[in-house]
């Protein structure tokens, strides 16, 4: 019984103990409710009247006109919006490592200043700025261009709202990119320089290839973060023109609170949005990572 | 070793997740003297708290009301949460809920409501359309509170201009008011309407002639002649530029501040937001809604927003919330003659609207008994029946006119698509 533990022993038990109380937390606040949510997109029927019914939840995902417009939406926003903010990113992190730009500081809080801000209140900031009578079209009305009424036009009104993400999340993207550059030896450009390489040459050879596990990172985060796309749809268009906006975060919003309420459709279009950053990230990461 | 730790951790780890879900608080039931009450409004239904907290002290001296402001959205998101967990702890005594949300959530979450049959207020006392709202299968859920009555607000100095009066306007129909807004668009260039929100407008002349959008237990969307007028209507307003729909609601509320609309159509309670610009008074008149022509049961009435008071099942001394409820916003006149003075709440207490504050003429509409015109307004109101589908009827519905006003979309397929969207929505 008194047998001593070894070193390595009581050191693991020390280093499970300290994990412990997190594990438990994310345990009891993620995965079950995950794994709830997941059991739920196979009722139907609430408390009383629940019963299994298989896929038949899936199935009518895609008997669904919102869904479908609401998926179609979301995979706009990503597919526009995720590389343009990524390479302004990256392009903003090489300026501003530059050793010899004056007021760096400066520039990387203003540019990362947006993502202190909160989703809602950023929101309503561009709704006034995109008003019928706000600041962009009397911009416009400047030089001669007719005022787009924003939110009631299909168009403009996702354009907005790609606008909206880019400003709120380039800088953010940004962080990491800096952080990235700042690792890479200044020895290789120099080498690359004496070589005879120019700077577009040192940006593709170099800079890219060696930031690579940090773009894998953002892409990664920011796929996940437009398939979830809440607030902006929600707090900056209410999903409208009709439905022209709507994020299939919001759509399950308004399927549990707003409309008659199906947790069970609801929690069915959940763990399709998990399946598809499961597999994005996945190709991601196939794609995105060659290591050996 | 690591696998059997890990292991032995994921099994506990799952064995706490069971019994966290399992463990549940039984509270000691404590009669109090204070009660909870969620609203939302400081300037409308606050107020109305506090003056009745007032009227019940002078009796109990020893109660309290703890007021507590929600948005109205956030109050429907809590129950539908603490209903979901299955417990109601979180919950207050008394809450106010939009009249549009009842029949949704008597149908999807009857728990969260305490009936109020036995709470001796005698409902036959408020204007049955309203209290119709909040009433199912003969049980009533809800203590009717604000009259939420169509008007429509016109601006008397700007009419004027293109050689209009007030009675252009009042109680017509559909084409002389197209005709005189026309005029008046040409005299002045200002829009004659103004609103937020599409489908409201359609929703209120749809209620002006009875033609509900949910008839014995099925959606009745696509055939709804009234509605495909209404629609119709609302198409023209945009299109002949005699009304613009702001999506934010600080720029619609400013539109008509600021005299970029000469009138607009709204539940009455927007009468607080009109009298705020101050500079306008005697400038406004108020008439009801224009009717619909060639249709049977057209009015001049219809009736947009309002709420009614609810005691939830979570209430710790039911007898003190239906006593409190029935001794001042249930039966109490000098209560909601204080109201409307102070706070512009229109009754539909059916005693209260008899008395004689209602009869007084009001300054800021050039001395018009708007008060009491739009009691008679509210008596003339047909009923409307959503089901207890209000939201998706009314989400399709958007979407409808939002494709026919952008797109050209043909009326009668978006009314179509409209009535699949929602039995599919239904549907489970």
């Amino acid at each position: 019984m008194t047998k001593k533990l070894t070193l390595e022993k009581r050191q693991n038990l020390i280093g499970w103990a300290i994990l412990l109380p997190a594990t438990l937390l994310i345990f009891i606040f993620c995965f079950y409710p995950m794994l709830q949510a997941i059991l739920l997109s196979f009722k139907r029927g609430n408390n009383a009247s629940e019963r299994w019914v298989g896929f038949q939840n899936y199935t009518r995902l895609f008997k669904d006109k919102v869904f479908l417009e609401c998926l179609f939406n979301t995979v706009f926003y990503f597919v526009i919006q995720v590389p343009i903010m990524l390479v302004l990113a990256l392009i903003l992190a090489q300026l501003l490592n530059n050793p010899k730009l004056k007021g760096k500081g400066i520039f990387r809080t203003m540019i990362f200043l947006p993502c202190a801000t909160s989703l809602v209140s950023y929101s309503m900031i561009f709704k006034s700025l995109f008003a019928s009578n706000g600041f962009i079209n009397t911009m416009l009305s400047w030089i001669n261009i007719a005022p787009i009424d924003w939110f009631n036009k299909t168009w403009p009104a996702r354009f907005v709202v790609i606008i909206a993400l880019v400003w709120r999340w380039t800088g953010y993207n940004m962080v990491f990119y800096i952080a990235g550059l700042q690792n890479i030896e200044n020895s290789i450009y120099e080498a690359a320089t004496i070589d005879g390489c120019g700077a577009y040459k040192k940006f593709t050879k170099i800079t890219i290839p060696l930031l690579k596990p940090t773009i894998l990172l953002t892409a990664i985060m920011s796929t996940s973060g437009t398939l979830q796309l809440f607030d902006e749809s929600v707090n900056l268009t209410a999903g409208g023109p009709g439905k022209a906006t709507m994020t299939l975060a919001h759509y399950i919003y308004s399927t549990t609170f707003e409309n008659t309420p199906n947790f069970n459709y609801a929690a069915a279009i959940s763990v399709f949005i998990l399946v598809c950053i499961s597999i994005l990230s996945f190709i991601q990461m196939k794609v995105g990572d060659k290591r050996d | 070793m690591k696998k059997i730790l890990a292991v032995a951790l994921i099994a506990l780890m799952a064995l706490t997740a069971v019994f966290a879900n399992g463990a549940k608080e039984s509270a000691p039931a404590e009669k109090t003297n204070t009660l909870t009450v969620w609203a939302w409004d400081p300037n409308f239904n606050i107020p109305a708290l506090i003056e009745a907290e007032k009227i019940y002290q002078e009796t109990h001296p020893d109660f309290k009301l703890n007021i507590v402001e929600n948005p109205s959205k956030d109050i429907e998101v809590k129950f539908v949460t603490a209903d979901q967990a299955g417990d109601y702890s979180t919950l207050p005594d008394i809450f106010l809920m939009q009249d549009n949300s009842y029949q949704k959530f008597i149908a999807n979450y009857p728990g969260i409501f305490t009936t109020l049959d036995d709470s001796g207020i005698n409902f036959a006392d408020f204007a049955a359309g309203k209290s119709a709202m909040s009433t199912a299968n003969g049980k009533h859920y809800g203590v009717p509170f604000d009259n939420g009555a169509v008007i429509m607000p016109i601006r008397t100095d700007i009419i004027a201009k293109a050689g209009l009066t007030v009675a252009d306007f009042d109680g017509v129909t559909w084409s002389q008011f197209f005709e005189n807004a026309t005029k008046v668009k040409k005299a002045t260039g200002i829009d004659m309407l103004t609103t937020s929100g599409g489908s409201e407008i359609v929703l209120m002349i749809l209620q002006s002639a009875g033609a509900s959008p949910y008839v014995n237990g099925k959606v009745n969307i696509e055939n709804n002649a009234v509605l495909e007028e209404a629609i119709k209507i609302y198409a023209r307003l945009i299109k002949e530029g005699l009304m613009t729909d702001y999506t934010d609601w600080d720029q619609y509320i400013a539109s008509f501040n600021t005299g970029k609309a000469a009138g607009l159509i709204q539940g009455n309670w927007i009468i607080s937001s009109i009298t705020a610009a101050a500079d306008q008074s005697g400038k406004w008149a108020v008439v009801p809604l224009p009717k619909l022509e060639g249709v049977a049961g057209a009015t001049n009435f219809s009736n947009s927003g309002g709420a009614s008071w609810a005691v939830s099942s979570a209430c710790k001394n039911k007898e003190l919330a239906f006593d409190f409820l029935k001794t001042t916003l249930g039966s109490n006149t000098a209560l909601y003659d204080t109201l409307l003075v102070n706070n512009g709440v229109i009754t539909t207490y059916l005693p209260a609207a008899k008395s004689s504050k209602y009869q007084d003429p009001v300054e800021f509409f050039g001395g018009q008994k708007v008060y009491s015109d739009i009691v008679s307004y509210a008596n003339g109101v047909p009923t409307c029946d959503f089901g207890s589908y209000y939201n998706d009827i009314r989400s399709a519905i958007t979407d409808a006119i939002t494709n026919v006003v952008q797109k050209g979309a043909d009326v009668k397929a978006e009314m179509k698509k409209a009535q699949e969207a929602v039995e599919f929505a239904i549907g489970g």
